[in-house]
């Protein structure tokens, strides 16, 4: 059985009168990993609320879609510009995200490393603890130190410490256009040493990604037209150390971030599926270690997305590196264990959240 | 502004928490002098001060992690301090608590231009971690305007802003990893050189939490390439309004200044008497820098200045070299100087969604003239960040107070219209007892329950941040 809260008031009545766990989902594309329980969804908790432009930001209840609000985003030429991962293809989910969902799982893509991940986007929140409190923090503008920032805590929690009902977020401009300077390298060491000699340049790269299946890495630049011209073939003079370089232009350059986006390079392989978050220069060595069955890495090297024979432990694998390793897919639980001190701060803020065990028992430990 | 009744058994137990410090500590890192202990009476709130039980200044994590323990053993609160220029009252201490200062801890423990990353202690002030890379082409981009002197620590605890987060976000968006000591005296390690969290965001929650959890010793932060240059464009315009519509085009144009600052009359005239730097006499000036090349930079004043002239402007003035963009931002720069020549001043934070902008000026324009007192605008308005100065002769009985109720409305304004207390300089005791207004008893309820968890006996900078009468049981706890 799946409540389909339609207000705020229900989906607390909703959680207050739970007597079983309860599987939060958004439009269930990101799959949680949890125990059993009754579902609750907020997909009937939709629609922006409002949206200003001129201010960059805009309100939206949680179960809103994903392109409903890039529809509207697009119409006045802006974006979410953290560029959320979509989970839906390699996780044969249909539905559709829901922005809840993109928050509620820090869901950051390539754009990541320029301009932020989700939780730097997220600005406000009112959401619905355990025990059926409505609680709101943060707002709806772009700085605001008043009080705790429970709005990042929020952010990537995964539905354990609430069931957000309203975020609202900072949005940017689209850019006017892109270019993709490729350069042709055999592996992920040189993949990485070029990414790396990018983003140690002036030139604001917005995304450094590595698709082995490809051969190449590729390097963004976005912004208008003159500037990026002027970047782009400033990149391929510091990129040609590393192999052939090429430049690609907006239109050739679009499908390669949205099949990273989409996760494309992994939709279709078999296995587990692993997302590893590193320091950028070891992701060349948790390939060596793990030896994937088929690998993208983004981030410039700091975030592989990767499958793994069934069963095989990626977690014992990066031993001595910092860093973590969620499973998507797999046997493994979904979040990677923390220090003894920190695991412990973390499950009593789940207690205080969700007094009663009912959000999402068992995923995050 | 009350403060919390000290406790009289815990003054009484001073000397013991003395001598059990000095055994802990060498000699040095323990001050009860009061002489020595004056300068800790205050921050830069400097109408509130109170002699702490006493001082101490470690040199290690772990000297951090001893100083703790025995406070947690002898119950004392303790106030974090990094360099003691928050404009919140944030490291204001009690007579009952002792101020434990990190600025003795203020090495560069690792810089890596691979990952773009630099480990400090957190005691480091702000300028002199860019000061650490900038000759090999990078800079830490939060940039709060008491950068030569507020430490990384007071950075964290208050989640500092700066004139270009616009487009590099604010502390919390350039802070990777911390090491944190919690009054248990336990070190736990948050965050690091990857870019996200294993679990919980606890990194997310620490940033901004005004020294009530921990105390930070050191600190991963991202650090940026520097970009080929900058330059300032400097338009003035007949009125509030119009400036107001002027930044919400650019932003809507898809242009993306790295700060847009706004002045309006008060703040031109007195930055132009004290500074001189050639200001046009106008209603309003917005201040705007990009970033790039040349061609870049080329590239978006022209349509900057395009946008601009649409409204009218009185006038624009482009950089064209570093020494005229120096002249442009030396006003903005002297700006509090220039109203601190004039009378002593509060300086407010609100932040207002930026199409509130032009009726929130003219109610303050309205309430300056019911309380009889000046108030100056100056701010970041590409994030609706207003920081009203409010003038007022502190030496004036009952002007303070007449200050504070005027600042306590223009804030309560500023939520009423959308926005919120503090923008950047943080709650401390300053906006402790509106918190209020903007959040209801579970909202309050909610950020308190974090702290119990990190803090149970809230014995970390107790006073602060939360209305006394909400946070008062959990206070009185171990009296
Ligand atoms: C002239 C002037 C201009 C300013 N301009 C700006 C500006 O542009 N933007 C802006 O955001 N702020 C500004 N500020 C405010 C202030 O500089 C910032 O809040 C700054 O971050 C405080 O740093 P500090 O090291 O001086 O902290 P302190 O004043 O020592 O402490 C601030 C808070 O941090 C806590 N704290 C200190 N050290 C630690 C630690 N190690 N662990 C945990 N908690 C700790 C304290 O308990 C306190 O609550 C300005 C202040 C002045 C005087």
């Amino acid at each position: 059985m799946t409540i389909f809260p339609t207000t705020e008031a229900e989906l607390s009545e909703a959680i207050t009168s739970a007597t079983t766990p309860l599987v939060i989902s958004g439009g269930g594309t990101r799959r949680v990993r949890t125990a059993d329980g009754a579902h609750l969804s907020t997909a009937r908790l939709s629609g922006i609320v409002d949206y200003e432009p001129g201010a960059l930001t805009m309100v939206a209840k949680a179960g809103t879609p994903l392109a409903d609000i890039q529809a509207a985003l697009a119409a006045e030429h802006q974006q979410l510009a953290f560029e959320p991962s979509l989970m839906g293809s390699v996780l044969g989910q249909d539905g559709q995200s829901t922005i809840g969902g993109v928050f509620a799982t820090n869901a950051s893509g390539s754009r990541r490393i320029q301009a932020g991940a989700a939780r730097d986007f997220l600005l406000g929140v009112r959401f619905v603890d355990g025990a059926g409190n409505v609680v709101k923090n943060g707002g709806r503008v772009m700085k605001n130190v008043t009080g705790y920032d429970l709005v990042k805590l929020l952010a990537g929690s995964w539905g354990t410490l609430g069931v957000m009902s309203e975020v609202s977020f900072k949005v940017l401009p689209l850019a006017e256009t892109m270019a993709t300077i490729a350069v042709h390298v055999s592996d992920a060491a040189t993949a990485t040493a070029a990414m790396t000699a990018s983003l140690n340049t002036p030139f604001d790269v917005t995304g450094a990604a590595y698709d082995p299946a490809s051969g190449r890495a590729v390097v963004r630049v976005e912004g208008f037209e003159k500037s990026v011209a002027y970047r782009a073939a400033a990149l391929r003079d510091v990129l040609a150390q590393f192999g052939a370089v090429e430049i690609l232009d907006n239109a050739a350059s679009a499908p390669i971030w949205t099949g990273l986006q989409n996760l494309d390079a992994l939709v279709g392989t078999t296995g587990d599926l692993w997302r590893v978050s590193v320091k950028p220069t070891d992701g060349a060595e948790v390939i060596a270690r793990v030896c994937p069955t088929a690998y993208v890495m983004d981030w410039s090297g700091g975030l592989i997305w990767m499958r793994t024979a069934a069963g095989q432990d990626v977690r014992t694998a990066l031993t001595g590196i910092d860093g973590h390793a969620t499973c998507h897919i797999g046997r493994a639980p979904q979040f990677h264990p923390n220090a003894a001190g920190v695991e412990m701060l973390m499950s009593a803020i789940r207690s205080k959240f969700d007094p009663h065990a009912k959000l999402n028992q068992g995923l995050m430990g | 502004m009350e403060m919390p009744i000290p406790s009289d058994d815990r003054i009484a137990r001073k000397s013991e928490l003395m001598s059990r410090l000095r055994a802990a500590l060498p000699a040095e890192c323990v001050i009860d002098d009061p002489m020595e202990t004056r300068a800790y009476e205050c921050d830069a709130l400097s109408a509130y001060r109170c002699p702490p039980l006493g001082v101490v200044l470690p040199y290690t994590t772990e000297q951090v992690a001893a100083a703790l323990r025995i406070c947690n053993d002898l119950d004392i609160p303790v106030v974090p301090r990094g360099a003691g220029t928050s404009l919140a009252g944030g490291s204001l201490p009690t007579a009952d608590s002792i101020i434990l200062g990190v600025a003795r801890m203020n090495d560069v423990l690792d810089t890596d231009y691979a990952n773009r990353i630099i480990r400090v202690q957190t005691g480091r002030t702000n300028l002199s971690v860019t000061g650490a890379v900038e000759t090999d082409g990078f800079f830490y981009a939060p940039d709060p305007s008491s950068q030569l002197a507020c430490a990384i620590a007071g950075n964290i605890a208050m989640n500092s802003g700066g004139a270009h987060c616009l487009k590099y976000g604010v502390t919390s968006n350039n802070l990777m990893g911390v090491r944190l000591v919690t009054m248990q005296g336990d070190i736990l390690d948050i965050g690091g050189a990857h870019l996200d969290a294993a679990g919980l965001d606890l990194l997310g929650v620490i940033c901004g939490s005004e020294g009530q959890l921990g105390i930070v010793t050191e600190a991963t932060l991202r650090i940026i390439h520097k970009p080929e240059g900058a330059l300032p464009v400097l338009i003035g315009f007949d009125s509030n309004e119009v400036a107001g519509t002027c930044v919400s085009d650019i932003i809507r144009a898809g242009v993306l200044p790295v700060a847009i600052e706004f002045m309006d009359r008060p703040c031109i005239r007195a930055t132009e008497d004290f500074a001189k730097a050639g200001y046009p006499d106008c209603e309003a000036l917005l201040i705007i820098e990009v970033e790039g090349s040349p061609l870049e930079i080329e590239e978006q004043l022209e349509k900057i200045i395009a946008i601009a002239k649409t409204h009218k402007p009185v006038e624009v003035r482009r950089a064209t070299d570093t020494a005229e963009a120096a002249r442009i931002w030396l006003g903005r720069k002297s700006a509090f100087g220039a109203m601190g020549q004039i009378n002593d001043y509060m300086c407010l934070d609100g932040t207002i969604p930026v199409s509130q902008l032009p009726y929130v000026l003219r109610r303050i324009g309205e309430m300056s003239r019911e309380f009889g007192l000046d108030v100056g605008n100056v701010f970041h308005a590409g994030d609706g960040n207003m920081h009203p100065l409010i003038l007022y002769n502190a030496n004036e009985d009952g002007q303070l107070e007449l200050c504070e109720k005027f600042g306590a409305e223009i804030l309560k304004l500023c939520v009423e219209v959308g926005g919120c207390l503090t923008g950047e300089h943080g709650v401390g005791i300053e906006k402790r007892d509106l918190m209020d207004h903007q959040f209801a008893p579970a909202d309050l309820e909610a950020q308190m329950a974090i702290k119990d968890v990190f803090d149970h006996r809230w014995l970390l900078n107790p006073a602060k941040v939360f209305p006394l009468a909400a946070s008062a049981s959990r206070r009185d706890q171990g009296v």
